[in-house]
């Protein structure tokens, strides 16, 4: 049996008949063939699959698309200005290079816009405790911390 | 325009699709009219299959196709290949039972793989997976590689479960030089059985065009060339132009994406069965128990010194575990990547290490970043900080007492080093490091009621892998030089096609800062290809940290001959002798004169070749390059490290790490110092939080999610101080050695070279986690009372 789920994701409103056992992150990549949401484990520790849910990360794999019912998604596709114009988040990962195979790093990003929100100049510490639900296995964190320092002060408490 | 481009820090251009989600990693492709596949994998880690039962499953809403073993048997689908041949002690080549890609009448590690569900959907594949019933008769396991050869054996072809006993070196010498020494080092430790675990699980989608009677297999590969190699000459008997092989955009490899695996044959054989795109993607469960793991080696070492510290020889004795089968480089690693390389940075004379290789029933063993170089770096390091202390010598003294300084310098192990200068990044991690103020940051942290240890580890590893001729005499079965292809086109902007693979190494900056550097053009002129075998006219792939070293230098070695026949053109559009005419910064002048013309329309003339020498050469301006390494590089370096111990709960943190590495010339700063970052933290990973277990009576994996399996996260790592020195290898143009390993090589004997430091203990298991250490510490202090 399927069931029709309509949420908003990156602005825009979208529906898809889903099994009632379908992930919002399988919906997202899936039906939605937003692929930039990944999938790294099976137990929700990797948060790969973070997006914005109402403004809060969340780890996509972890609920039912049914959940987000009426939700307002952002994934990141959505994250950077219409003309292409990387977010400064998004730019301070590119420029601390904070990336490496690129896998992590949609979650990582995520993860770190709703960190930011709350943390317009964070601590060194603050933001490693920030990471606690992103694994990455490439960059030893280091210019990861750099580049969320960098970009939340950027961003100075706003998306 | 004419900024240095060597040794700049470029932003790299492949971040913008990264950081945008519009990277194409392999299970972000979707085929028209894709199947999925879900394999039913053994839950035993021994037992033979007396029945597959799949009518039930076959009826499960949605299946498409389910096969076992024996379809691929009367296919006469082959078994995976191991690609090196070593030759044991007496001279008889090694056992190589059969690898099958589903199980032939028995399995041999939980996860095996036993049968194959096709379906419509993701979730078909995966319930009718389960409907699958198989009859399994248990038998007795062995999954601790010390205890593998007397154990119940795993193939018929080896009873005494052992690959092979291996040995380099002159034991009498050394046993002699042993007789005679004045102190006598000893340490007995196990080198950790680590799990990969690349972000990106693995991933294939096998498709096949009746109309083009070919193949295409997407996969997550470091080594798209290889993989199609090995699976059409040897596994699928298939002509190789039928078949492309594309490794998109890659999530991570460290190792464990180089090996041909059984999903890759299984999905691109069913797709032509099927005439569908049958596509798998591993989920993290899977990739615990299926994707080759790493290291595993139980050693006894043993340094002999002087009086006055000086080395004497070294004896080393390792059981080297490799898993259930052996995996497409697994029998090279605890051999050729690891006894070569026991003499570290030091001039000792004399070694002998003997390495058996032994089957066990748990996932096959095979390069993980460092690959038996780690190893090597552990027993050397631990073993010279261990008789440091014993001697009461300062570790950074005794190390300096023993460094090679004449280069070239042929070790007692093989190897011949072409350059270094160990000193230098000695002494300047000793600085980068205060080591002069630990004294007092020890009393401080003791106030705190910490206990705080430093360690030190001098690395060196091998890379640029590898001269073809010297590997083959060791026993490969394949080349191991990289090609490279330089299009130019008409307009003058240039394409690059690699052999080499980049999976989060950024090649495509890096690569391009070489192109452009060499031209003499603005970076964006360049684009950077790999990873896909229809593109690429051959590829060796990326492992070893080779990429620049020789991945690079063949991409150099085509540019010159762009230099060269652009050299003859502009001398027929100049009216000048070729000898005259000079290439710098993107103009072909004629020595001596003003008289020039630009690289772009050097390009122009040879594709609108109007005014041309027709008579002495062709048009267009594309060259190939195949480049084999000389020797081996020799990255080097010394890390130090302190630790600090809660002695209330044994928590160990990583307070401070130096790495002062020679990579030898660098081309992106920004890059490699993230290579660095990065291998430290898996190097500090087995250390302290990385250990993957076995349940030794059911050979169950019990580390098999992230929750049991312990990567570094963000709060268990420092930032790291590190820095380079710069001895330019003697023998590539670019005077480059490769980075990509030396942090995963050095760090765990640095991590525990502090920590038994700060806990006054001779040795520690590793990983040392909280509990481990604790647990010492108890022991410790009721031993006190």
């Amino acid at each position: 049996m399927t069931l029709k789920v309509s949420m908003k994701v990156n602005g825009k409103a979208v529906s898809a008949e889903v099994e009632a056992r379908t992930l919002l992150v399988t919906y997202i990549r899936e039906n939605l063939r937003l692929t930039g949401t990944h999938v790294g484990c099976d137990t929700a520790q990797c948060g790969a699959c973070t997006v914005l849910m109402n403004g809060k990360a969340i780890k996509s794999c972890s609920i039912v698309a049914m959940q987000a019912e009426g939700a307002d998604i952002m994934t990141i596709e959505g994250v950077a200005k219409p003309d292409g114009t990387l977010h400064p988040m998004q730019a301070a990962f590119k420029e601390n290079h904070g990336l490496q195979c690129g896998f992590c790093t949609p979650g990582m990003v995520m993860n770190a816009l709703d960190f930011a929100k709350s943390h317009p100049n964070p601590s060194e510490q603050e933001v490693r405790e920030s990471l606690e639900g992103n694994l990455c296995r490439c960059t030893g964190y280091h210019n990861i911390v750099k580049s969320i320092i960098a970009g939340a002060k950027a961003m100075n408490g706003k998306i | 325009m004419n900024a240095p481009l060597i040794g700049a820090r470029i932003a790299r251009k492949e971040d913008y699709r990264f950081l945008t989600g519009a990277g194409q990693y392999t299970d972000d492709v979707t085929l028209p009219n894709q199947t999925y596949a879900a394999f039913v994998r053994s839950p035993h880690a021994h037992a033979v299959i007396k029945n597959i039962a799949i009518d039930k499953a076959l009826k499960a809403p949605g299946v498409v196709k389910i096969f076992v073993g024996k379809d691929l048997a009367d296919a006469k689908v082959g078994g995976l290949p191991c690609g090196w041949l070593i030759t044991d002690v007496n001279g008889q080549p090694m056992k190589e039972p059969p690898h099958p890609c589903l199980a032939q009448g028995k399995v041999r590690y939980v996860g095996d793989h036993v049968a194959v569900v096709i379906a419509e959907t993701l979730d078909q594949a995966q319930d009718a997976a389960e409907l699958v019933k198989v009859d399994y008769q248990e038998l007795s396991a062995v999954t601790d590689a010390a205890k593998a050869r007397s154990a119940k054996p795993i193939h018929d072809l080896a009873p005494d479960n052992t690959c092979y006993v291996w040995a380099l070196g002159d034991k009498a010498a050394v046993d002699s030089a042993f007789a005679k020494a004045s102190h006598v080092t000893k340490l007995e430790f196990v080198n950790n059985r680590l799990i990969p675990n690349a972000i990106e699980p693995r991933a294939a989608i096998g498709s096949f065009s009746r109309a083009d009677d070919a193949y295409t297999l997407y996969v997550t590969s470091q080594n798209p060339h290889v993989e199609r190699l090995l699976m059409t000459a040897f596994v699928l008997g298939l002509p190789e132009h039928k078949v492309r092989v594309v490794a998109p955009d890659v999530g991570g490899g460290f190792g464990s994406k180089i090996y041909l695996y059984a999903e890759d044959v299984v999905v691109t054989w069913a797709s032509k069965q099927l005439n569908r795109p049958v596509k798998w993607t591993s989920d993290r469960s899977e990739a615990f128990l299926s994707d080759a793991h790493g290291r595993d080696h139980v050693t006894i070492a043993e340094l002999a010194l002087d009086k006055d510290g000086k080395f004497l020889a070294m004896r080393v004795k390792t059981t080297a575990n490799l898993g259930a089968y052996l995996s497409t480089f697994a029998s090279c690693i605890p051999t050729i990547l690891y006894a070569t390389l026991l003499a570290g940075q030091y001039t000792t004379p004399l070694i002998h290490c003997e390495v058996t290789a032994v089957f066990t029933n748990t996932t096959p063993v095979d390069a993980y970043r460092g690959a038996g170089r780690p190893e090597a770096t552990y027993v050397v390091e631990r073993l010279v900080e261990t008789a440091a202390r014993e001697l009461k010598i300062d570790p950074a003294e005794l190390r300096r007492r023993n460094f090679i300084r004449n280069f070239p310098y042929q070790t007692p192990v093989a190897l011949q080093y072409d350059t270094g200068n160990y000193d230098a990044t000695l002494e300047a991690a000793l600085d980068l490091s205060d080591r002069k103020n630990f004294e007092k940051r020890k009393s401080e942290s003791l106030k705190n009621g910490k206990l705080r240890g430093i360690g030190y580890a001098a690395y060196i590893e091998a890379c640029g892998i590898a001269p073809s001729a010297v590997a083959g005499s060791l026993g490969a079965r394949a080349g191991l030089f990289e090609a490279g292809e330089v299009r130019v086109h008409p307009t003058g902007s240039v394409t690059v096609f690699t052999g080499s693979h980049s999976h989060g190494q950024g090649h495509e900056t890096t690569f391009a800062q070489v192109v452009a550097d060499r031209l003499g053009m603005p970076i964006d002129n360049v684009s950077i290809v790999h990873g896909d075998t229809s593109k690429i006219l051959f590829g060796m792939g990326t492992y070893g940290s080779r990429s620049i070293a020789v991945g690079g230098t063949a991409i150099v070695k085509a540019l010159d001959k762009i230099i060269a026949k652009g050299k003859k053109i502009a001398a027929h559009l100049l009216e000048a002798s070729e000898a005259d005419i000079e290439y710098d910064k993107g103009e072909f002048k004629v020595a001596g004169t003003d008289k020039k013309k630009m690289f772009g329309e050097v390009a122009f003339a040879a594709y609108v070749p109007h005014n041309y020498p027709h008579d002495k050469l062709e048009p267009g301006l594309n060259e190939n390059a195949f480049y084999d390494p000389a020797n081996f590089t020799f990255p080097a370096g010394t890390y130090i490290c302190e630790v600090e111990v809660d002695r209330e709960t044994g928590a160990v943190s990583v307070d401070r790490f130096t790495a002062v590495d020679d990579f030898g010339k660098i081309i992106n700063p920004m890059i490699v110092e993230g290579q660095v970052h990065g291998g430290l933290t898996q190097g500090i990973g087995q250390a302290l939080t990385e250990g993957c277990r076995y349940d030794a009576a059911s050979g169950q994996l019990v580390t098999g999610s992230f929750m049991d399996y312990c990567l570094p996260r963000a709060g268990d790592v420092p930032s790291f101080k590190i820095d380079t020195r710069e001895t330019p290898c003697t023998h590539n143009p670019l005077g480059v050695k490769g980075c990509g390993e030396a942090g995963a090589i050095g760090a765990p004997a640095a991590v525990m070279n502090a920590l038994t430091d700060a806990l006054g203990v001779k040795d520690l298991a590793m990983p040392a986690t909280s509990q481990t250490v604790w647990k010492h510490l108890q022991e410790k202090s009721h031993a006190r009372v």
